[in-house]
C-alpha cells in the first residue's frame, strides 16, 4: 500500500489550469485568424505561422539556455502572444520577417526578462508591436489593399485604413458600417472583423476566461467620449460607431486589455482600467501623432495596474 | 432559493453514500476517549485505572469555562490514562477503556419511542446540555451550553439549523434527516425554547430534495420551524455564509453570530440535543460516513466515540484499497488528512473519506497569472493571491491589514487556482504568524 | 533657436539647483559619522542575530551606548568586535565562538516515513498540520526553513538524510535558523576546540518505547549517559538527555554508553582502543558551578 498523503485542506481541485486558460484563448483567436486569411490571403497565414513559431522558439531557447528552467512552451501562452502579435501588424509581405523581430522583443524583453508568464508587467504582444511600430514605421503603416475575397497573390499595393483616411482628412470614401462590422476594410491582420472578435470574446466570456468589465468599460468609454466629441463638432471628430469599429479598439478591448497578467484583479479595478484605456485611446487618436492609440493606451494602463490593484480592493464580506 | 452573495465554488458533489441507511457499528475491543474533543481546554478525568464504567457514565469533567463533559461510550474497565496520538499524530491525553459487554446507565431511556413533551425551563435545558457534554457537531465542536447561553445585553432573533452539508461526499446529515426527522424537529423546538426565538430556519442545499421533502412535512407538525432550500454552492454551510443566505445579515469581522442576533446549530447537534434532553443520553455516539469513489461499498455508521479509524475501516472495508492515496476525516474541502489511522474518533468526526492515489495528488505549482479567480471565489471578499505573496515575504503586518484573519479557510481559493498554488496553506501559515505576532505584542 | 534652447534649459537647471540646495538644507539630518563607520565594519548581512533590526540599527545602538556592553554581533565574531571596539574606543566584548547544531538524527533511514507530505513546503505550516512523516512530533520536518533563513549559505538540506547540514566554517552563529525552526531543533552550541562537540542529536520527549517507534536513533531517556558523565554535564529531563556544553569536557564516555547512538561526537579522531581514556585536557573537576541546562543560550521552546 502507498504511504498516506498528508496535506492541508482542500483535498480536491477544480480542473482549471493555466494551460487550459491559454488554450481557450487560442481557440477564441481562431475566428480572427480565419477572417485575416480571408481578407489578406497567404500573407496573413505566413505572418501568423512565423510569429507563433518564433515566439515558441525564443521562449524555448531562453528557458533552456539562459534561465535553465523546464520549458513552459506547452502552456500555450507563447502561442497567444504570437497570434496577438501577428494580429497587430499589417498583412504585407515585409512583415513576414519583421514579425520575427517583434516576436523576439515580445518574448525576450516583454515576457522572459521579468521571469516569464505571470510576472510581466506589460502585455508582451503589445511590447513587440510597439517596438515594431517605432522601429519600422513605414512597414508598419503600409496596409495591404482589400478588394476581393481570398486574395492569393502577395501584392503589396498599399491601401488606406479608415483611421488613416480620417487622420489625413482624406477624400477617399470610408467603408460602410456593414463592411466595418464584417471587417472588409484596411487595417492590421486580426483587428478588422468586429464580428470575428465578438465571437471569440463571447466564447471567452462563456468559459469565464475574461469578465465583461474591461471590454465593456473600454468600448463604452471610447463610444461615449468620442460621441461627446462628435456632438460638439461633427466635422472635426469621427462618429462614435465608426470609432469603435475601426482600428484596434475591439481587438484590444476583448483580447489585449483583458490579458489576466497585466490587468487589475478586482472588478472595480477592471472598470477603472477599461475606462482609462478608452479615454487614452480617443485622446491619442484625436490629438496624438499616431492615427491609432489602442496599443499605447493599454500599455500605459498596464503600467498603472499595480497601483489600481493596490487601491481597488474587492468588497470585504465582514467590514 | 436563497444563497450568499459573494464568491463560492461548486466542487463535484460526490454524494455517493446517500442511499446507505445508517448501520450500527459493532463495539470494538478497546476505545480511547480523548480529553480534548471540543474547542477549548481539555476535560479532567475523574476516574482511575481499573475502575469499572458503564455506557454514558461521566468519566471526565469540564473544569474550565470553555470545556465540555465527556462520558464513557462503552462499558468495561479503564485500562489506562495515557498519551494517545490523534489523527494527525499529535500526542493528547486519553482514557483507554477495555470493552466488556454493553451495560448502559439506568438513567438513559433506550426505548425506541419518541418523547415529545418537555417541561424543562430554558435555563434547565442549557444546564442539561452542559451535563450531557453536547458540543456542536458541524466541525468546530463548540460547547453547546456556551452557545445557548445568550450573553447579557444580546438577543437571539434567529435560530439557524445548518443542514446545508455543502462538503462533497458527506452524507451523515442527509441520512440523519431521512431517518430521524421527528427527533430532529423536537431537538430544534427545544433549542428554540432555550433561546426564546420565534422561528428556527433549517437551511438545506437543494441537491437534497428528499430530506427537504421529509423535513418540510415533519416541520408542519411543529410550531416555528421553517425549511429553507438553498442554492448548491460551497461554502453554503459555513456559519457566516449561512447567516447571510438565510437572513441577509453579515457577521462583522471578529464578531460572533450572536452579535447579529443569530445562533447557528448543526443538524447533527439537534439530534444529539433531542437524545440528551428527552432520553438522558450523553454525547457518546455520532454518525460517520464511510465513503470514497473507489470503494466497493458506501456506508453510514452510528459509531461509539473513541473507536479507532482502523477499527471502522476494518469493519466497513476489510482493508484499505491498495490504491489509497489519502484518508480524510471530514469532507474534501475542509477535512483533515489522517496520518495516524490508530487514532480514535472524536465527537466532531463526521466521515472517513478514502481518496484514490490519483485523485489525491496535488498538481505542480506554477506562476500566479493574476487571473483573479481566487478573488472571485473567496466568500469573504479577500485577496488570497496577495496573502500568498505577503506571507512568502514575511510581510505579516500588511497581511493583517488586509484582513487575513477574516479567512474562514474554506479552501475556495486553492480549489479554483489555475496555477495550483497552495493558497489556503499559505493563508493558514500567515494567520498563524499574525496570531503569533499579536501574542508577542501583548 | 539653439541659443534660446540652451538658455531656457540652463535657466531651468539653475532654478532646480537652488531649490534642491534649500530643500537639502532644510531637511538635513545631523548624524554621528561614527555610525557610518561602524556600519561599514559590520558584516552587513542584516541577519538579525544581534537582536536589532539590521546592521545599521546595531551601529546606531553601539554609538548610542558608547561601549559594547551587552551588544554582540554573532555574525562578525571576534574580528568585527575588535574593529568596533577600536572605533568606539572601548574594550571588545568577546564571547566563545558558537555554531549551529542540528539536534535531530531522524534521517530517512533512522526515522522511516509513515506518511507522505504533499502540502506547502514550509516547516512552520507542516508543523501545524501533522506530526511529521515519521510520526515524531519533535523531529526535523525536512522542509528547510532553516536553510532558507540562513544568510550565509551555511545550512543546506542533505538530500540523503533529509536533514539540514551545517557548514561549520560558514556558520556565524547568528541564530536565524534557531528562530526559523518551528520545533526548536537547532541550538547554538560552543564551537569547541578544533570544532569538536558532543551533543544529544534528539529532542524527543516521549517515553522510550514511543520515541523508538518513530525513530531508531531517538534518545529514550534511559539515563545511562547521565550516570556515566564524570562532570555532571548531562541532565535527563522529560525522557530526554541534554548535555550542557559549558560543563562538557569532551571525554566521549557518554557516546559509547548511549544505546541508540543519539549522542553525537563530531570532528574527533577515532577513539583509541583502550577503554579508560582520560578526558581531553586536564581531568580536573568541573570548575564552574553547575548550571541548569535551561540556561543554555538560544534554547528554543
Amino acid at each position: 500500500m502507498n504511504l498516506l498523503k498528508i496535506s492541508g485542506s482542500p483535498h480536491v481541485h477544480s480542473d482549471e489550469s493555466t494551460k487550459k486558460i491559454m488554450w481557450r484563448v487560442n481557440l477564441a483567436l481562431v475566428p480572427m485568424l480565419l477572417t485575416g486569411i480571408a481578407y489578406f490571403g497567404l500573407n496573413a497565414l505566413l505572418i501568423s505561422i512565423v510569429s507563433v513559431a518564433c515566439c515558441c522558439l525564443f521562449q524555448w531557447l531562453i528557458e533552456k539556455f539562459i534561465l535553465k528552467v523546464p520549458s513552459t512552451v506547452c502552456d500555450g501562452s507563447a502561442i497567444v502572444t504570437g497570434l496577438l502579435l501577428a494580429f497587430n501588424v499589417p498583412a504585407t509581405a515585409d512583415m513576414i520577417w519583421l514579425v520575427a523581430i517583434g516576436a523576439l522583443v515580445a518574448i525576450g524583453v516583454g515576457k522572459m526578462t521579468f521571469g516569464g508568464l505571470g510576472k510581466n508587467p506589460f502585455n508582451p504582444a503589445l511590447v513587440g508591436r510597439v517596438f515594431l511600430l517605432i522601429s519600422f514605421p513605414v512597414q508598419m503603416t503600409t496596409w495591404p489593399s482589400v478588394g476581393k475575397w481570398f486574395p492569393m497573390t502577395t501584392d503589396t499595393v498599399s491601401g488606406p485604413t479608415p483611421l488613416g483616411i480620417l487622420k489625413e482628412g482624406g477624400n477617399i470614401d470610408l467603408p460602410t458600417l456593414t463592411e466595418m462590422f464584417l471587417g472588409h476594410m484596411g487595417g492590421s491582420l486580426g483587428e478588422v472583423s468586429a464580428i470575428a472578435i465578438l465571437i471569440g470574446a463571447i466564447y471567452l466570456l462563456w468559459r469565464k476566461v475574461i469578465s465583461w468589465h474591461i471590454p465593456v468599460a473600454f468600448i463604452g468609454t471610447a463610444f461615449v467620449f468620442s460621441g461627446i466629441l462628435w456632438l460638439v463638432d461633427p466635422t472635426a471628430f469621427v462618429d462614435p460607431v465608426t470609432t469603435i469599429l475601426t482600428g484596434g479598439i475591439m481587438l484590444g478591448a476583448c483580447f489585449m486589455a483583458t490579458d489576466m497578467v497585466t490587468s487589475p484583479m478586482a472588478k472595480s479595478g477592471q472598470l477603472i482600467f477599461g475606462v482609462g484605456c478608452g479615454l487614452l485611446t480617443i485622446i491619442i487618436r484625436n490629438w496624438g501623432a499616431y492615427p491609432e492609440g489602442v496599443s499605447f493606451a493599454i500599455l500605459l494602463m498596464n503600467a498603472v495596474t499595480p497601483l489600481i490593484n493596490r487601491w481597488c480592493k474587492p468588497t470585504r464580506f465582514a467590514c | 432559493m436563497k444563497t450568499f452573495k459573494m464568491g463560492g465554488v461548486h466542487p463535484e458533489e460526490n454524494k455517493i453514500s446517500t442511499n446507505a441507511a445508517i448501520e450500527q457499528m459493532p463495539l470494538p475491543k478497546q476505545v480511547a476517549v480523548l480529553m480534548n474533543q471540543h474547542l477549548g481546554a481539555p476535560a479532567t478525568p475523574i476516574i482511575a485505572k481499573g475502575d469499572k464504567v458503564k455506557v454514558g457514565q461521566l468519566i471526565a469533567e469540564a473544569q474550565a469555562f470553555m470545556c465540555a463533559n465527556i462520558h464513557s461510550p462503552v462499558s468495561g474497565t479503564v485500562n489506562k490514562i495515557d498519551v494517545c496520538k490523534d489523527i494527525v499524530g499529535l500526542p493528547k491525553t486519553a482514557i483507554y477503556i477495555d470493552v466488556e459487554g454493553d451495560e448502559w446507565m439506568e438513567t438513559i431511556d433506550r426505548t425506541p419511542d419518541i418523547k415529545r413533551e418537555c417541561t424543562l425551563e430554558p435555563k434547565e435545558i442549557v444546564a442539561k446540555l452542559k451535563e450531557m457534554g453536547i458540543v456542536g457537531l458541524g466541525g468546530a465542536t463548540f460547547p453547546a451550553h456556551i452557545k445557548y447561553s445568550v450573553p447579557e445585553g444580546k438577543k437571539a432573533e434567529y435560530l439557524i439549523i445548518n443542514a446545508a452539508e455543502c462538503e462533497p461526499y458527506l452524507t451523515s446529515d442527509h441520512r440523519a434527516m431521512m431517518e430521524h426527522a421527528e427527533e430532529i424537529c423536537i431537538g430544534i423546538s427545544l433549542l428554540r425554547k432555550a433561546l426564546g426565538v420565534p422561528n428556527a430556519y433549517i437551511g438545506i442545499e437543494s441537491n437534497k430534495p428528499e430530506p427537504i421533502r421529509v423535513m418540510t412535512e415533519t416541520a408542519k407538525k411543529f410550531e416555528g420551524i421553517i425549511v429553507e432550500p438553498l442554492v448548491v454552492k460551497y461554502p453554503q454551510g459555513a456559519e457566516k455564509q449561512l447567516i447571510n443566505s438565510i437572513t441577509g445579515r453579515k457577521v462583522p469581522s471578529g464578531k460572533l453570530p450572536i452579535d447579529v442576533g443569530c445562533v447557528v446549530s448543526n443538524i447533527g447537534t439537534t439530534f444529539a440535543v433531542y437524545e440528551a434532553i428527552q432520553k438522558n443520553k450523553p454525547l457518546i455516539e455520532n454518525i460517520l460516513t464511510v465513503t470514497g469513489k473507489k470503494l466497493p461499498s458506501q456506508h453510514n455508521y452510528q459509531c461509539r466515540i473513541g473507536i479507532t479509524y482502523n477499527d471502522i475501516i476494518r469493519h466497513a472495508l476489510g482493508e484499505l484499497p491498495a490504491t489509497t492515496g489519502k484518508v480524510i476525516s471530514g469532507g474534501t474541502m475542509m477535512g483533515k488528512a489522517i496520518s495516524n489511522l490508530d487514532a480514535p474518533t472524536t465527537k466532531g468526526a463526521s466521515s472517513v473519506l478514502v481518496m484514490d492515489e490519483a485523485e489525491s495528488r496535488r498538481r505542480p505549482e506554477s506562476n500566479c497569472i493574476r487571473c483573479g479567480k481566487c478573488i472571485n471565489a473567496c466568500p469573504m471578499g479577500l485577496e488570497p493571491y496577495l496573502f500568498s505573496a505577503l506571507v512568502k515575504n514575511n510581510r505579516i503586518e500588511e497581511a493583517q491589514a488586509h484582513n487575513i484573519l477574516d479567512c474562514i479557510e474554506c479552501g475556495c481559493c486553492f480549489f479554483s487556482c489555475p496555477a495550483n498554488k497552495p493558497l489556503t496553506d499559505e493563508i493558514r501559515l500567515g494567520k498563524n504568524k499574525v496570531r503569533a505576532m499579536m501574542a508577542a505584542k501583548k | 533657436m539653439i541659443l534660446t534652447a540652451v538658455l531656457v534649459l540652463g535657466l531651468i537647471g539653475i532654478i532646480f539647483a537652488i531649490v534642491l540646495y534649500f530643500v537639502a538644507q532644510k531637511f538635513k539630518v545631523l548624524e554621528d559619522p561614527l555610525i557610518d563607520e561602524i556600519a561599514e565594519v559590520l558584516p552587513g548581512a542584516n541577519c538579525g542575530g544581534c537582536g536589532k533590526a539590521g546592521c545599521r540599527a546595531m551601529a546606531e545602538a553601539f554609538v548610542k551606548q558608547g561601549n559594547m556592553d551587552g551588544l554582540h554581533c554573532p555574525a562578525g565574531g571576534e574580528e568585527v568586535a575588535k574593529k568596533v571596539a577600536a572605533l568606539l574606543g572601548c574594550t571588545p566584548e568577546i564571547s566563545d565562538p558558537m555554531v549551529a547544531v542540528v539536534r535531530c538524527n531522524g534521517s530517512c533511514a533512522n526515522a522511516v516515513s509513515k506518511n507522505n507530505y504533499d502540502g506547502l513546503a514550509d516547516c512552520a505550516f507542516a508543523n501545524s498540520v501533522y506530526a511529521g512523516e515519521s510520526g515524531c512530533v519533535f523531529g526535523c520536518l525536512g522542509l528547510g526553513n532553516c536553510a532558507k533563513a540562513c544568510q550565509f549559505g551555511a545550512l543546506s538540506m542533505d538530500p540523503e538524510t533529509g536533514l539540514p547540514k551545517v557548514d561549520d566554517d560558514k556558520c556565524t552563529a547568528c541564530g536565524a535558523c534557531v528562530k526559523a525552526c518551528p520545533r526548536g531543533i537547532i541550538e547554538l552550541r560552543k564551537k569547541g576546540v578544533k570544532n569538536r562537540r558532543v551533543y544529544v542529536a534528539c529532542r524527543n520527549k516521549e517515553k522510550g518505547a514511543a520515541a523508538r517507534k518513530s525513530c531508531i536513533a531517538a534518545c529514550i531517556g534511559c539515563g545511562k549517559c547521565e550516570k556515566t558523565c564524570p562532570f555532571g554535564a548531562i541532565k535527563v529531563e522529560n525522557n530526554l538527555a541534554y548535555i550542557d556544553f559549558n560543563l562538557c569536557r569532551l571525554c566521549r564516555k557518554c557516546v559509547a554508553e548511549c544505546p541508540t547512538g543519539a549522542i553525537h561526537a563530531v570532528n574527533f579522531p577515532p577513539l583509541p582502543p583502550k577503554k579508560e581514556t582520560p578526558a581531553t585536557g586536564t581531568p580536573a573537576p568541573a570548575p564552574a558551578p553547575a548550571k541548569a541546562p535551561e540556561a543554555a543560550p538560544a534554547q528554543a521552546n
